[in-house]
């Protein structure tokens, strides 16, 4: 039987480290290969010795698929490759190929430089890593071999996500990485056309909830940024480098345009200006609207953002300031934090989740004296905002995928096991269709029934069209034939054209049969009688009674002969051949039970 | 007929090729249209299809005339017969198509060729084309039953066919001839009526999209021709929303929606459950589902759609903008019900919490439907989707259910502020102009207020202005948001002085509707105090203007208001509603019966007096002729000044006066030119008197011209008028120059011409001639076989005579009639700094102007730039550049390119507009050039051009290059 096998090593019941490997029609497939945000030690990265415990994982993974550039997607990757070794294809996006090497050149500075860990990947690595991906394009279908093929769809989420469909003969599984159904300022909508595959694997960070429109949310953050610096205030927005940090310059950007303002906004340097380079490069990634205005200006040509330099936070007059890291909890968004806390003209935004511990946990929740490291106590005047910018799919934009795509089953990774829950039931009851919702190292088994193409020749379709009523389009016909499979292709001929291929001769193959009769009569009266009983019974078919004495039914000839021993019984000689099987055994079924009593 | 052609289809098979000389005889049937005979040469010249395609195809470039398509036709098909190439028998079948919608020919008679051809046709494209022509021929004849039937039962022949392109056809044929009544008489030749409906729905199940496609629109095509399709289709459409193909899903969703508007009110069941609703309510579900979409296509189509399902109950209105928020499972509120909350409980900080927006209660998680089949949050996800156009689509449908519902529009109203924000000006621009059209029906709350007033900073004039216009109609509940209101224009008014005239119309109008709230604002709005007086305001600020114009707007409804003023806030508003009486009301002051008396009776009859006057002005100068020429003279004189006080007076009977004033002037111009002197004296001794003459009929020339092309509403009776002051004109200035030329040779053309012209007024206006009786053209006319054949010195002496028998004719006046104006905005021509550019280098300068009551100003409206020496420039804006805010006004925005080589000096260059015109665009086409394929190139030649704003001076200096 086959079937389509799932494991995820990594991002089943849980959000970081995505690496999922799917086995569909013998080939397998590593999607993903992400490291983990929470762990330090070895559980950062998926374990890869389930894959196989000695032997090169070339041999086994037939190619591997990296569908954006966030960490928790491709963070393990030269460990994978380099470390572990694998020499086989990687694919990924050309966004995706283009920004990857930047972000983990600064994860390796971090975990290297500063936490001093020692047998961690080195910049060479990563380059060397680089050097095998293979860059596609959207709905460009790449044969990575004879039959695998594999196919991106845009996602959204951030700059170069794609969605991936594997595809093998008729099977094929969906991969949807991250994604987000609703456009933002600088991406599109995730979109994919009614593919049908076998298996949809999709993200569900947020799998129990709906979200208010964003239209809101981004009125409400501009309207406290035009608040603040409009009363003289300065505004800090600590951000991490990509993503969601374009998104809301994009935002001030054009805001600061429409409005005619002249408020500067800064952006702490750092990996981001080597980003934004390649986020003015990959504008067809980008909306619609960027897309088409592009010619006249680049959005991503800020105008009116400039880059930050240390002495600017001192500087007196309102301003805006985006700073890295995005929790507050060290370099330079901390240390301009530290600087206008003081002050209750001025605000901090945050726009996305603060793990605990850090200063940005603490201030979301209310806490307004902070201690700093030398005992000093910092009060926190200055006004703090949430606002949430994620560009993931709520339930019911992943609602809306799953119609799109119209898969056979589901497969819910990269979530919380709970919410899993809820989104699987509702998915099993809305689209009738199986969900699964794996750990980690846990397989999912899917049986399925792959269609077998078989070519049919066109003198036997002819042949058929010609016997019967033209074909109707969503009726299964009986047809005859000789299935012939050679070098693993099916082709579907007439029999007489298979003899000639195969080179055999038409052997004749009759069956005869006795059916002993009572009658007293003669043999040509006997066979007069069974001539009229099947004449009126077989009305379609042509009965004859030839002059021999033997009645013919279509091909089938019945004679009829006395019993050498008893005159009494007459015995009827059937014999057909086996093209007429179904004809000839119920006339002898019928000739069993005797003839009727002729009126006499 | 039939016979012949039999004979014709043996014929093809044996394909003998003797047949030249057979087809060569039958030139002497062709030779009356050279065209056909010409077709037919080449068509057996050719030698390969290649060749005759070429032939075709030139020919097809060409229009042929109605008498002789009968006969191009006949040679087509014989063609036709004998083609065996499929490419030009294609060509052949369109041609034929093309020729049977040709004005004045009526197909029915290739009717019996072109079915015949079709049954022994084998190429599918070639079927495909005939069946078109078949379908041009039908559309052609829409009366003749028989006709229609039979072409209804080819196409059912045919339906059954391989190819998607012939059963595409097929449908299409049967979509536009079907019979409408299903049990038509028992027809004459006894072709049993066909269910048309049936045969099309068996099609939505085809195998291939494209002729789903061509089945839905064809049953479309049946209803728009009044057939009444059954509710059963309703079910059927439905299945085809989850086709795969975007061009099926698109035309299913026009087909749900035109059986919801027929069968709004009966029931169909929801399937999985007991329960019914109404069928319009079901689709309007479906609709809404569609918004989500795959393809961007179909989202449009639906969010249009939605828009007209205005019998859909308020509660299913009301979910497509619910989207029943959670966070991990508990119900959250939306921002808007946050606001709304904090507005209600009267808070107002923005101390947001983190957490604020935490949910509360839990959700049953049985009850959450997250793929509702319902209408649940359709807008939502419209107005937040990727495409502008979707977006668009979803602003316009929120506008027309807004405005049917009065509820619906205080519950979208959130939703269309959000949209003030878009990210593409077009969707901002289209969500205003929306608010604006259902401000009849909402009153913003005050954070709504803020969020449209924030908008007013928008560095774009047109969402600005188009703001403006907004809250000249809207209404607001609080004192405070009226505050907040003019505190935000003002800052407009600042950041923009260019905004000026729109935000004191805006405070005019927000002032009249809201003259409670702007009272207890007033001591603090005009500063003053109880006990100190307070430094007088700067007159001539545009901020303290714009909050005179609003507090008088309101005083106007509130007769205590102006108690609360101070001396000099009375002086202000005698200077402001002397200075600015448009935007400035009259109003009953106390203590001062100032206008008191004029205010109220004025309201109500105070049109008809000078509608009145107008009237008689105008009989008074008809009955002129019994005058003698001096008294004329005066009279004339008279009435012209006091039309022009009339217009001065009346803005709205204006147009009326200055168009009446302008056809008396050239009156007067006339008879003066006739008074003169000269006429009496022997020719060769005036030449210099003649100037006034001449001077005159030139002038009149102009202003009729002005008043052909500078006044929307004017008719074909005044055209009339009109010319024939013109042609008197010429008249004039023929005798003129008769007079003072010496010599007859160039009298000869003028004459010549000035007889063309007279020619061409009788044709023009043949019908109006009976109405010209006693004019000075009817004269003409009745001497015209004499003129023919006058030498010139004659036909002058008659014109002469003529001009002075002929009397004053009757202008019957239009009801509506407006003067084109336009006023230059930008640029404003006070700059004293030299706009300094580079000599051979270009600059761009803005130019902003309204127009009003010009037609057509894409066509008609230029830019003309004067340069010191003489050098003059006509610029044709884009038609891009006009916009139209309103009725009859229209905004220019546009650039205009200035270059010259270097001056030493700066200096000034004029720049105005121009009206551009051409007296011939009035006269109808001839006919022959409509017919045939190609389309009259509108040739829009400038005869000559109207400066009709004042000039606008710019101050420039080009500067010669460095080296």
């Amino acid at each position: 039987m086959p079937e389509i096998r799932v494991t995820p090593l990594g991002a089943g019941q849980d959000v970081g480290r995505s690496c999922i490997l799917v086995s569909i029609a013998g080939k397998n497939v590593m999607l993903d290969c992400g490291m983990h945000m929470g762990f330090n030690d070895d559980r950062r990265f998926p374990d890869f010795s389930y894959i196989t415990q000695n032997g090169r994982l070339t041999d086994f993974l037939d190619c591997v698929i990296i569908s954006h550039f966030h960490l928790d997607h491709c963070g393990a990757l030269p460990y994978f490759s380099e470390m572990v070794g694998y020499d086989g294809p990687i694919y990924m996006t050309h966004p995706t190929q283009a920004i990857c090497p930047i972000l983990l050149e600064d994860y390796r500075k971090i975990a290297v430089d500063k936490k001093g860990e020692a047998n961690f990947f080195t910049s060479q690595m990563i380059k060397d890593c680089m050097k095998k991906v293979v860059a596609v394009h959207l709905h460009q279908t790449v044969q990575v071999d004879d039959e695998l093929e594999i196919k991106a769809y845009y996602a959204g989420h951030v700059l170069g996500a794609a969605m991936f469909q594997i595809k093998v003969g008729s099977e094929s599984v969906v991969y949807t990485g991250d994604y987000n159904m609703t456009p933002d300022r600088h991406l599109g909508a995730a979109w994919i056309d009614k593919c049908r595959p076998n298996l949809l694997i999709t993200e569900s960070t947020y799998a129990t909830t709906i979200r208010d429109s964003k239209r809101c949310r981004e009125r409400d953050f501009l309207k406290k940024v035009h608040e603040t610096v409009e009363r003289g205030g300065k505004v800090l927005i600590p951000v991490f480098a990509l993503g969601r940090a374009q998104e809301l310059c994009i935002l001030l950007e054009t805001f600061w345009e429409r409005m005619n303002l002249k408020v500067p906004i800064y952006f702490s340097t750092g990996l981001t200006e080597k980003a934004n380079h390649y986020y003015k490069l990959f504008i067809t990634w980008t909306n619609q609207k960027i897309r088409k205005t592009f010619v006249q200006r680049n959005m991503f040509e800020f105008k009116h953002i400039k880059a930050f330099d240390r002495a600017f936070a001192d500087n007196p007059g309102p301003m805006v300031v985006f700073a890295t890291p995005g929790m507050l909890h060290a370099g330079q968004s901390l240390q301009i934090f530290r600087k206008w806390a003081g002050n209750e003209k001025n605000m901090v935004i945050m726009p996305g989740y603060c793990v605990q511990g850090t200063v940005g946990h603490k201030i979301l929740s209310g806490q307004r004296k902070l201690e700093m490291e030398g005992r000093q106590v910092l009060e926190v005047k200055m006004q703090v905002e949430y606002m949430s910018f994620s560009a993931h799919a709520d339930a019911k934009g992943i609602m809306q995928l799953v119609g799109q795509a119209e898969p056979e089953s589901v497969l819910l990774v990269h979530g919380e096991a709970k919410k899993m829950e809820f989104l699987k039931q509702k998915i099993e009851q809305e689209f009738r269709v199986n969900c699964y919702m794996p750990a980690n190292g846990e397989t999912v088994t899917l049986p399925t029934s792959p269609s077998i193409p078989v070519g049919i020749s066109l003198g036997l379709l002819k042949q058929e069209m010609a016997q019967g009523l033209l074909p109707e389009a969503k009726k299964p016909r009986l047809l005859h034939g000789t299935l012939i499979m050679k070098d693993s292709n099916l082709r579907l001929v007439s029999s007489e054209q298979a003899l000639k291929e195969l080179g055999l001769a038409e052997h004749q193959l009759r069956f005869t049969c006795r059916v002993h009769l009572h009658d007293t009569r003669k043999e040509q009266e006997t066979a007069m009688r069974v001539h009229s009983h099947l004449k009126s019974i077989l009305k379609d078919h042509c009965v004859q009674h030839l002059p021999d004495g033997s009645v013919t039914v279509e091909s089938i000839l019945i004679q009829a002969a006395a019993h050498s021993e008893d005159p009494g019984t007459k015995v009827l000689l059937v014999s057909w051949t086996y093209q007429d099987e179904e004809l000839g055994s119920y006339l002898t079924s019928l000739l069993k039970k005797g003839l009727p009593q002729a009126p006499s | 007929m039939a016979a012949h052609l039999k004979k014709r289809v043996y014929e093809e098979f044996t394909k003998v090729v003797q047949q030249q000389e057979e087809i060569a005889t039958k030139k002497l049937r062709l030779t009356k249209p050279s065209k056909s005979a010409a077709l037919h040469i080449d068509l057996c010249k050719a030698t390969s299809p290649a060749d005759a395609l070429q032939y075709l195809l030139q020919f097809a470039r060409k229009p042929v005339e109605a008498e002789s398509v009968e006969g191009v036709v006949r040679i087509l098909l014989e063609h036709y017969y004998k083609e065996n190439d499929p490419s030009v028998r294609l060509k052949i079948a369109s041609l034929l198509g093309l020729l049977s919608k040709t004005e004045g020919f009526s197909p029915d008679c290739i009717m019996d060729d072109a079915v015949n051809i079709l049954q022994n046709e084998k190429s599918h494209q070639v079927l495909a084309q005939l069946l078109d022509t078949l379908l041009a021929i039908g559309t052609k004849l829409p009366e003749n039953q028989a006709i229609q039937m039979r072409l209804v039962d080819v196409a059912c022949k045919h339906l059954t066919d391989t190819s998607h392109g012939v059963r595409n056809k097929c449908l299409q044929l049967l979509g536009n001839l079907g019979s409408l009544e299903k049990s038509v008489t028992k027809d004459t030749e006894g072709l049993a009526a066909r269910d048309v409906q049936k045969i099309v729905g068996d099609y939505f199940s085809d195998q291939d999209p494209r002729v789903r496609t061509a089945a839905i629109k064809a049953m479309l095509q049946l209803h728009e021709r009044g057939l009444k399709l059954h509710q059963t289709i309703y079910n059927q459409a439905c299945k085809l929303l989850s086709d795969d193909y975007e061009q099926v899903r698109s035309a299913a969703v026009q087909l749900i929606w035109v059986v919801s508007q027929l069968y709004p009110e009966s029931i169909v069941p929801i399937p999985s459950s007991n329960e019914e609703i109404r069928l319009i309510d079901d689709a309007f579900g479906k609709i809404c589902h569609m918004v989500s979409d795959g393809s961007w296509v179909v989202r449009v189509q639906a969010a249009k759609l939605l828009g007209s399902m205005e019998q859909v109950s308020s509660h299913f209105l009301e979910q497509t903008l619910d989207k029943k928020l959670m966070s991990d499972l508990r119900r959250k509120r939306t921002a808007h019900e946050r606001a709304k909350e904090l507005y209600s409980s009267g808070e107002f900080s923005s101390g947001r919490k983190w957490g604020d927006d935490a949910p509360k209660e839990e959700v049953d998680t049985g009850a959450v439907n997250l793929i509702e089949s319902g209408a649940c949050g359709a807008f939502v996800h419209g107005l937040e989707d990727e495409m502008y156009e979707v977006r668009i689509a979803a602003v316009e449908a929120l506008c027309m259910l807004a405005q049917s519902s009065p509820s619906f529009a205080e519950k979208c109203l959130d939703f269309l502020v959000d949209m003030f924000n878009d990210e593409i000006e077009e969707v901002r621009l289209q969500s205003i102009h929306t608010m604006r059209k259902i401000s009849n029906n909402i009153t913003l709350r005050e954070d709504q207020l803020d969020t449209v007033l924030a908008v007013l900073e928008d560095s774009s004039r047109d969402i600005r202005e188009a703001l403006h216009e907004l809250l000249c109609c809207t209404n607001v509940s609080t004192k405070e948001g009226i505050h907040l209101a003019l505190v935000e224009l003002l800052k407009n008014l600042t950041k923009y002085p260019t905004d000026r005239d729109s935000i004191w119309k805006c405070l005019k109008f927000l002032g009249s509707r809201h003259p409670t709230l702007v009272l207890p604002l007033v001591p603090e709005l005009l500063s003053t105090h109880p006990f100190f007086d307070t430094a007088e305001p700067d007159m001539d600020d545009p901020a303290y203007i714009a909050v005179l114009v609003l507090i008088f707007n309101a005083a106007k409804m509130c007769p205590t208001m102006p108690a609360l003023f101070s001396d000099h806030t009375f002086r202000h508003y005698a200077y402001l509603r002397d200075s600015l009486s448009h935007l400035v009301p009259a109003l009953r002051l106390p203590g001062r019966k100032l206008v008191s008396s004029t205010v109220y009776p004025n309201i109500v009859p105070h049109e008809d007096p000078s509608q009145q006057f107008l009237q008689q002005s105008l009989e008074r100068v008809y009955s002129l002729q019994h005058l003698d020429p001096q008294g004329a003279q005066e009279l004339l004189e008279l009435t012209i000044r006091d039309l022009q006080r009339l217009g001065e007076l009346q803005s709205e009977l204006a147009g009326v006066a200055d168009f009446s004033a302008a056809y008396l002037r050239c009156q007067l111009l006339l008879i003066k030119a006739l008074q003169e002197k000269l006429w009496n004296v022997a020719a060769p001794l005036y030449l210099k008197q003649s100037d006034l003459a001449s001077a005159a009929a030139k002038q009149i020339m102009e202003e009729t011209y002005k008043m052909e092309f500078m006044y929307s509403g004017v008719e074909n009776k005044q055209v009339v008028i009109i010319h024939h002051m013109r042609l008197q004109a010429k008249a004039l200035q023929l005798i003129v120059t008769a007079r003072t030329t010496r010599g007859v040779d160039p009298l000869f053309g003028m004459c010549e011409k000035f007889l063309q012209e007279v020619d061409f007024f009788q044709r023009c206006f043949i019908a109006d001639l009976p109405h010209l009786q006693d004019s000075f053209v009817d004269k003409l006319l009745d001497l015209m076989p004499r003129l023919m054949t006058s030498k010139p010195a004659e036909v002058v002496k008659i014109l002469q005579t003529t001009l002075r028998q002929s009397t004053l004719l009757h202008l019957p006046l239009p009801e509506q009639i407006d003067k084109a104006s336009a006023t230059i905005i930008e640029p404003a021509g006070e700059s004293d700094n030299p706009l300094r550019f580079t000599s051979g280098l270009v600059v761009a300068l803005d130019v902003d102007a309204t127009l009003e009551h010009v037609q057509d100003p894409q066509s008609t409206v230029k830019v003309q730039v004067l340069y010191p020496d003489g050098q003059a420039q006509m610029i044709h804006p884009k038609p891009a550049d006009f916009r139209n805010p309103g009725p009859g006004r229209h905004r220019l925005i546009t650039q205009v390119y200035l270059s010259h080589t270097a001056w030493t000096e700066p200096c000034q260059v004029e720049v105005r507009l121009l009206l551009a015109y051409n007296s011939n665009a009035r006269i109808p086409k001839s006919s022959w050039i409509e017919g045939g394929e190609v389309s009259p190139q509108v040739e829009t030649s400038i005869e000559g051009t109207i400066p009709f704003s004042k000039p606008v001076k710019v101050y420039i200096m080009p500067k010669p290059a460095r080296r």
